[in-house]
């Protein structure tokens, strides 16, 4: 249903084969091309205007002007800036503190955080070969945290004993003790979704914080969700401070502008993408492949 | 509370507001011309505004409101519940049969999910809350042969309703969706008229993929309605609009929280009010 940027760009440059340079009315008309094919790719419109604004300034004065394939010098620019927003630089997981090193996963209801801390378990065991216990701190959904014991148990990954009616703080604490007691590298903190404007429960992952001191708090976002990812990413930065995010489901079909909203909105960078349900299903960001499917191609 | 003037600023101006409500290019700007028509250069306070866009976009949601209803003749009734992972679906069954249960109905479940880690006891956790029997097989067991077994036991017990859990798939995963297309086969050589609800169930913060989803979904599963959930946050929404207007699918809940009473009718007009952000 959706056309990529490259026809809908030869579409407006079509009409001007044979002409001199580009005016900057043809700028404008082929950055109104652009916007709708960000906009439609869910990139959030308040970062749909400044990423414009941004390809605007390398586009004018550029050879575009002189260029023979307009289009196709457009994509290019649009494509390098994309991955310039996106981060260009593959950003890892930081294990660079005193063990045991905190990893806190946050984000709203159902984006993906037990199952991505299994699959960040299972890899920092796996190709770092570090010792990692997970903890779940998510005392509110039925059976969550058997969901991460259930895992933990298929994937030979050590989890926290489960005390029934143990607050997220204390469970916190006890995973911390059990990390330093235990000699663990790692302790990944899986924690209850939560809205970004539920003030109760943004306070509660702060005082979880404030004990944990987390080394990489990790937004786990859904690589499917539309508008709202900049409202989403800006809260949970302010509110609890963000190192990385975690891009799910992009094995989907979506057309991921999630992510340019949120990298924009928070700057921190996307360190990794999930891409299936199973636990291997875990794979470095790559800008590249994000921004081609932002422009369709 | 001056007034100004309708004109293409202002129509911009909404149109970029229903942008940021997820409704799509083609629908944000079909309802802004919409705004716009007769009213080109008029005078009008912002709450006229405000009403006068809450007015459009209820026009396109009206006709796909429609209550969430139980055919009595049918016992059991059927209803299956799918989507896309995390949706929302597993909570949305147990929250619907508290509903029915409060409606003097008798409710099972079937714990279709046999892959995702605990996605069984999930279930059974809702069935323990509200009273209801849960029809479970082995973890990694077959789904479509569950749905098989569950109407039988319903049929057995004489149960009113029996509401069918599914695992969560992306709709581009063929395999995935063979697998639903085979439970509603099956569902149907027990029942030819089942499921006699087929729902789809969407998450609010999700962005344009949602017209694939459905259109996928109504292929595979023949859906007969939608149901949007976690509009307790920020997300507008505003998909369902541009849904109404491709595929006219009912609309018949909303889910607005994780407690188990935290499931409403739609209401176009409500829907279309807080659309504008209107107050709810
Ligand atoms: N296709 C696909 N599914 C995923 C991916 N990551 C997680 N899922 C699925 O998404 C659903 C929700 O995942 P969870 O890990 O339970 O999400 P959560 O954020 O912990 O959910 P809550 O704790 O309820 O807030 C499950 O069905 C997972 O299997 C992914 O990268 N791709
Ligand atoms: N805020 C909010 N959260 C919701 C709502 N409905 C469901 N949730 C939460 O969303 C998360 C996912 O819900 P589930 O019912 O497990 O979703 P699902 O579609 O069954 O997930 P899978 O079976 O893994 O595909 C859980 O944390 C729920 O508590 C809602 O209306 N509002
Ligand atoms: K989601
Ligand atoms: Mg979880
Ligand atoms: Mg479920």
């Amino acid at each position: 249903m959706f056309e990529n940027l490259q026809d809908r760009l030869s579409g407006v440059f079509d009409k001007l084969t044979g002409r001199g340079a580009l005016s900057e009315k043809d700028v404008d008309e082929a950055l109104r091309e652009v916007r709708r094919a960000l906009l439609e790719a869910d990139v959030a419109l308040p970062v749909a205007r400044a990423f414009v604004e941004k390809v605007r300034t390398r586009a004018v004065g550029h050879e575009v002007l002189k260029s023979v394939t307009p289009g196709q010098q457009v994509v290019k620019i649009v494509h390098d800036a994309l991955v310039d927003t996106l981060g260009a630089e593959a950003a890892e997981i930081s294990l660079n503190a005193p063990a045991p090193v905190a990893i806190m996963m946050v984000g709203l209801q159902g984006s993906g955080k037990t199952t991505s801390t299994a699959k960040i378990a299972k890899r920092l065991m796996k190709r770092e070969k570090r010792k990692v216990l997970m903890a779940s701190l998510d005392t509110r959904r039925p059976a969550a945290q058997e969901q991460l014991k259930v895992l933990g148990e298929q994937n030979d990954i050590p989890t926290l004993a489960i005390v029934e009616g143990q607050e997220p703080v204390a469970i916190a604490r006890r995973a911390m003790e059990a990390g330093r007691l235990g000699g663990y590298d790692v302790v990944l903190l899986d924690s209850a979704g939560r809205l970004h404007v539920d003030e109760a429960l943004m306070a509660e992952i702060t005082q979880v914080r404030d004990l944990a001191h987390p080394h990489e708090t990790l937004l786990v976002a859904d690589s499917l969700t539309g508008q709202d990812a900049v409202n989403v990413a800006e809260q949970f930065q302010s509110r609890i401070g963000l190192t990385g995010i975690v891009l799910t489901r992009t094995d989907g079909d979506g057309r991921g502008g999630a992510a340019l909203s949120m990298r924009h909105v928070t700057g921190v960078p996307i360190k990794l993408l999930g891409t299936g349900e199973k636990i291997d299903e875990l794979e470095d960001f790559d800008p590249r492949r994000i921004a081609g499917r932002i422009l369709g191609q | 509370f001056t007034k100004r003037k309708l004109d293409g600023e202002t129509l911009q101006e909404l149109e970029d507001l229903l942008i940021m409500a997820d409704m799509g290019l083609d629908q944000a700007a079909a309802i802004a011309e919409a705004v716009g028509k007769g009213r080109y250069n008029k005078e009008v306070s912002p709450e006229e505004i405000r009403e006068i866009l809450a007015e459009e976009i209820a026009a396109v949601l009206a006709p796909v409101e429609k209550p969430f209803e139980i055919d009595s003749s049918k016992k059991p009734f059927i209803v299956l519940v799918t989507g896309v992972n995390g949706s929302g679906k597993t909570t949305t069954i147990g929250k619907i049969g508290a509903k029915l249960k409060a409606e003097g109905k008798s409710v099972m479940f079937a714990a279709g999910d046999t892959f995702r880690a605990a996605a069984i006891d999930q279930l059974k956790i809702w069935g323990e809350r509200i009273g209801a029997p849960v029809v479970e097989t082995k973890v990694g067991g077959d789904a479509a042969g569950l749905a098989f077994e569950a109407i039988d036991r319903a049929k057995a017990e004489g149960t009113d309703v029996l509401l069918i859990d599914t695992a969560g798939r992306l709709q581009n995963k063929a395999g995935l969706m063979a697998e639903l297309e085979k439970v509603v086969r099956v569902i149907k050589k027990r029942d030819p008229e089942a499921p006699h609800l087929s729902l789809l169930v969407l998450d609010a913060t999700t962005g344009q993929n949602a017209i694939n989803q459905v259109e996928v979904f109504k292929e595979t599963a023949g859906l007969t309605g939608l149901i949007m959930t976690k509009l307790d946050g920020t997300a507008r929404g505003g998909i369902l609009v541009a849904l109404a207007g491709r595929f006219g699918l009912p609309v018949h809940l909303i889910g607005v929280g994780e407690g188990i009473d935290d499931l409403q009718s739609f209401n176009a007009k409500n829907f279309a009010r807080a659309i504008t952000g209107a107050q709810k």
